[in-house]
């Protein structure tokens, strides 16, 4: 399968009154054309801050790219120029952030926030843009769009402004799109029919995914592939049947036990105890020590290393070293 | 929309018809009535008062006849300067005092807003410190010393500029100057405050991530949204440049109304008192009405909010 | 210590085997703790100490307040005795402020003013806190009608130009320090009241929150320990700014003769008193007066500034 994008060993740093919060620390992954990969971990893990560092959207000062490369196209995204990154926002990636009641303009109307993007990128006469951003609206299943268009986006419920959002992002056509909990503000019912469209829109436009969220039921619904994140780390990923069916991270585990899974119904649901650690100063070990029921003197003194069990499927945990067999049975 | 209208409509008359009733009673608390015969300079000035005030009725009826004579515009005579009514000099003064006062307003509300944008978009750099230094001194000095100190600097020590009067535009630059600077400093850290917020807004991350220059972020999205809590502050700054006239005015002897009240109020010329703070208070009165419609039409989230809400 | 990465299903020979123990619970503890959590108060603190401009202005008002009662002690000169031989003498090592054109000391002088006037705005302030909290909570705390009712009154009093109403005022009960104070919190304390009571509110919300959610037990402290702190913020930099806007307001009034009257003097007075005396060449008499004033306006500003900044929970991480 064709790449078409490569982050490799990124490292995002905020300066703060408090020191430097070291949000992402070291983080790699591929995406492939017409995928959906999912990020997932708990909140503050550094989801949102990876997703807009490829998008170099972190506000800055305070945060900033500390090290890592972004390739698209041959193309450092880190390294190239505001101007140049300008030209690949909204036309070959995409965003869409959590919260439609706040992402649209509240004094413009919805149309005139589609079009400015059209407009921007190929520089379209108005009356074209507008008939794309119509159809756009069509796809996205805005009823009427020709009498909404002019429309405030107070005037639409919070599903609608986020498929709004959603046409907006896929106005240009872009290769990938990045969602950042797109379903998170939504209702339920509301959110499943935002992830049907996802569904569709893939289909018809192969556009490739990066979909992150804290919520593995969303993740079963549409991820091909799945990366698990923890304090700035991925620190499991997987295809979506060996993150399911072979997790190996005891931070996964824990986190396919928190959610309700229809395929091992009556068994009890059990959040994990403690809170992720400081990013201020994190552990020179693994970062889920201090909640691990696993956890070894090793954990502490060492960051373990990085295991293939498959072609997809890595992780980061000592339990794979084999010396940990023995703790591992002691435990059972 | 109406709805609201009417609403903002209700209160601003409300609003008027206390003030009227409280400048009456207050000035009728004074002891001895002000209107009284000491104070007036002569037999025909005093009876010019009577029959206006209907001082020889009980106090219910000069409360309405006052009233009455408000709604009309008709403010009576000065005790002080005997042939001359409060609308005299207010037809008089005032022209002279709303070209100062608007001039100010256009003045303060330009160089503030493009100070205060500049300052966010530089935010912590040299020239939002420079800017902000302004600001603050713009609020720290009281109008007059500044007024004071600029004729003293380019009016006398380096005579650029003439030293009173209004006749001119060369004559209208120092006092201008002097009164805008209070509103211009309040309207730019205002902007700034209010475009760094804005400029934090997730709808403006929506339009970075579109691609859109810095240029049409700012002057397309956020700009717009910064100056909704600017409009809301119009109101209160065209009263603080209003009574500013009154300060300013005096200083560089300018025939306006606002020099004609200080005189009132150091001679203790009730009458002209009474007539123009009611004239001014409706002024401003009208003003925050015309302020808070406006906001309603720049904000197009108000219709719903007030319908929703009432 | 992070090792190069690479397969190691089997073993890596860089880790001792005995470190594959199961760790010491003890230790898991001692990481339970992981950041200090400082009070509201403290953090808040810490960050206006770091905002160099706000502490400018608190160490400026700290010496300011110490001057106006340290000054006329100092001074060799007393501020009301008039030397006639003495008028209008420029700054020296004898009048170090110079005199005014009665030969008073305007040294002694301007700090006497200084008590006066940071009287008339303190008093301003707390006056305005006062009502405004007591009118404000109470409002928000009935809610319904009353409230409603209330804040149609607020409304009213809003809408009244500020100070023409304080001219009015002043100008019907005749000068001096009671009538400005008076003049000056009659409709003054309006803004603090529409405060106090939006912040009632949000705690009333809360609890209401809390209790739905029966958080139980733990309610108690959680309004005394994040939602106090964070409703006192607005109120604070309210009386903060309260204190310039009335220094201000007498100046004015001073200016339009209804200000502080002999033998008291404020800035404001003094400085409206030198005015034609700029002219004249005697600029130390308007200088030192305006000097003060405007120090004092930029230093309330920039610490109600500083303090709007540290205290916005919204800053808080
Ligand atoms: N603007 C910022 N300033 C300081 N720290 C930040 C900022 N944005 C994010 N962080 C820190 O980065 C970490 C990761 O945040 P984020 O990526 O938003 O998490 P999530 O996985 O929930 O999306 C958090 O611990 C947060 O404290
Ligand atoms: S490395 Fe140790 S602490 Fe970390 S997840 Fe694996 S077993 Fe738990
Ligand atoms: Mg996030």
């Amino acid at each position: 399968m064709e790449k078409v994008l490569e982050v490799k060993d990124l490292h995002v740093t905020f300066s703060t009154y408090g020191g430097e919060v070291k949000a992402v620390r070291g983080v790699s992954f591929d995406l492939h054309k017409g995928e959906t990969l999912a990020i997932v971990g708990e909140s503050g893990c550094g989801k949102s801050v990876t997703s807009q560092s490829i998008m170099r959207l972190i506000p800055s000062p305070p945060g900033r790219i500390a090290s890592g490369s972004v390739l698209y196209k041959g193309k450092d995204l880190a390294k190239i120029s505001e101007k140049e990154m300008r030209k690949i926002r909204g036309a070959d990636i995409s965003m869409i952030f959590q919260d439609p009641m706040t992402a649209l303009n509240p004094t413009l109307t919805i149309g005139k926030q589609l079009v400015e993007g059209i407009i921007q990128h190929d520089g379209s006469p108005k009356e074209k843009a507008k008939k794309r951003a119509l159809e756009m609206l069509n796809l996205v299943g805005i009823p009427d769009p020709e009498m909404r268009f002019k429309n405030y986006p107070h005037e639409f419920s919070g599903g609608m402004r986020q498929r709004i959002v959603i046409a907006m992002a896929l106005v240009c056509e872009p290769e990938i799109l990045i969602a950042d909990e797109p379903t998170t503000a939504l209702d339920v019912t509301i959110q499943a029919q935002i992830l049907d469209l996802f569904k569709e829109i893939q289909r018809k436009t192969n556009v490739s995914i990066i979909l992150i969220t804290h919520d593995l039921g969303v993740v079963a619904q549409v991820a091909d592939r799945i990366a698990v994140m923890y304090a700035g780390k991925i620190v499991e990923a997987g295809n979506r049947r060996e993150i399911f069916y072979k997790p190996q991270h005891p931070y996964t585990k824990g986190l396919l036990q928190s959610v309700p899974r229809l395929d091992l119904e009556g068994e009890d649901l059990v959040p994990i105890m403690g809170s992720p650690p400081d990013l201020f100063s994190p552990p020179v070990g693994c970062p889920f020590t201090a909640r691990c029921d696993f956890a070894m003197e090793v954990c502490d003194k060492a960051y373990p290393f990085k295991t293939h069990l498959t072609k997809e499927h890595h992780v980061d945990c000592w339990l794979q070293d084999k010396r940990a067999q023995k703790m591992l049975s002691a435990a059972k | 929309m109406l709805r609201y209208i009417m609403k903002r409509l209700i209160a601003m008359v409300i609003t008027l018809w206390f003030i009227v009733t409280l400048t009456f009673f207050l000035m009728h608390s004074i002891p001895g009535s002000p209107f009284n015969e000491e104070r007036a300079t002569s037999e025909a000035v005093q009876r010019n008062l009577e029959s206006f005030y209907n001082l020889d009725k009980p106090l219910y009826v000069q409360y309405f006849s006052y009233m009455k004579s408000v709604v009309t515009l008709d403010f009576g005579p000065s005790i002080k300067k005997p042939s001359q009514s409060v609308n005299d000099m207010l037809s008089r003064g005032f022209p002279v005092s709303f070209e100062l006062g608007i001039v100010t307003l256009v003045v303060a509300i330009i160089s503030g807003i493009t100070l205060g944008v500049i300052a966010a978009l530089r935010h912590n750099g040299f020239i939002d410190y420079l800017a902000m230094t302004i600001a603050v001194l713009g609020i720290s000095i009281p109008n007059f010393v500044l007024a004071t100190m600029l004729i003293q600097q380019l009016a006398v020590n380096v005579p650029i500029f003439p030293v009173a009067t209004w006749s001119s535009p060369m004559h209208m630059v120092l006092p201008t100057l002097a009164l805008a600077t209070g509103p211009m400093a309040i309207i730019a850290r205002l902007t700034r405050s209010s475009m760094m917020e804005v400029l934090t807004q997730d709808y403006i991350r929506t339009a970075r991530a579109k691609g859109l220059s810095p240029v049409k972020i700012v002057f397309r999205h956020a700009l717009r949204n910064a100056l909704l809590p600017v409009v809301t502050v119009l109101g209160t700054l065209a009263a603080s440049i209003l009574t500013g006239t009154f300060v300013i005015e005096k200083i560089f002897a300018i025939p306006g109304m606002g020099k004609y009240f200080v005189e009132s109020i150091n001679t203790r010329d009730y009458p002209v008192i009474m007539g123009t703070t009611v004239f001014y208070s409706a002024i401003l009165i009208i003003m925050l009405f015309l302020v808070d419609i406006a906001y309603g039409i720049l904000d197009p989230r108000i219709k719903l909010h007030k319908k929703e809400g009432s | 210590m992070e090792l190069h990465k690479r397969d190691n299903r089997n073993i890596s020979p860089e880790i001792p085997d005995d470190w594959f123990a199961p760790k010491n619970k003890n230790q898991e503890q001692a990481e339970a703790v992981v950041r200090p959590s400082l009070s509201y108060w403290q953090d808040a603190w810490n960050r206006l100490v770091k905002n160099k401009l706000a502490m400018t202005g608190l160490i400026f008002l700290i010496l300011l307040t110490i001057m106006a009662f340290l000054g006329p002690a100092i001074s060799p000169h007393s501020g009301s005795q008039q030397q006639l031989a003495n008028q209008n003498l420029a700054p020296s090592s004898d009048y170090w402020f110079g005199t005014d054109e009665l030969g008073r000391d305007v040294f002694t002088r301007v700090w006497q003013g200084a008590q006066v006037s940071l009287f008339v705005g303190l008093a301003a302030a707390l006056i305005d806190f006062a009502i405004g909290v007591a009118y404000g909570g109470i409002a928000g705390y009935k809610g319904g009608k009353t409230d409603n009712f209330m804040m149609r009154i607020v409304e009213i009093l809003y809408g009244l130009p500020y100070l023409l109403v304080v001219i009015l005022i002043s100008v019907v009960m005749g000068p001096g320090l009671f009538t400005i104070i008076f003049a000056l919190t009659i409709t003054g304390w309006v803004g603090m009241a529409r405060i106090v009571r939006g912040q009632v509110l949000q705690v009333k919300n809360y609890e209401f929150v809390m209790a739905s959610k029966t958080f139980g037990t733990k309610t108690g402290r959680i309004i005394r320990k994040n939602l106090l702190p964070n409703t006192m913020g607005p109120i604070i930099v309210q009386m903060t700014l309260t204190v310039p806007s009335a220094i201000f307001a007498e100046a004015f009034l001073s200016f339009l003769g209804l200000g502080i009257q002999p033998p008291l003097a404020s800035w404001g007075s003094m400085a409206n008193d030198a005015l034609s005396a700029i002219l004249t060449g005697h600029w130390w008499r308007l200088f030192f007066p305006a000097l003060l004033i405007s120090l004092t306006m930029f230093s309330f500003n920039v610490l109600g500034d500083g303090l709007q900044d540290a205290l916005d929970p919204k800053l808080r991480r």
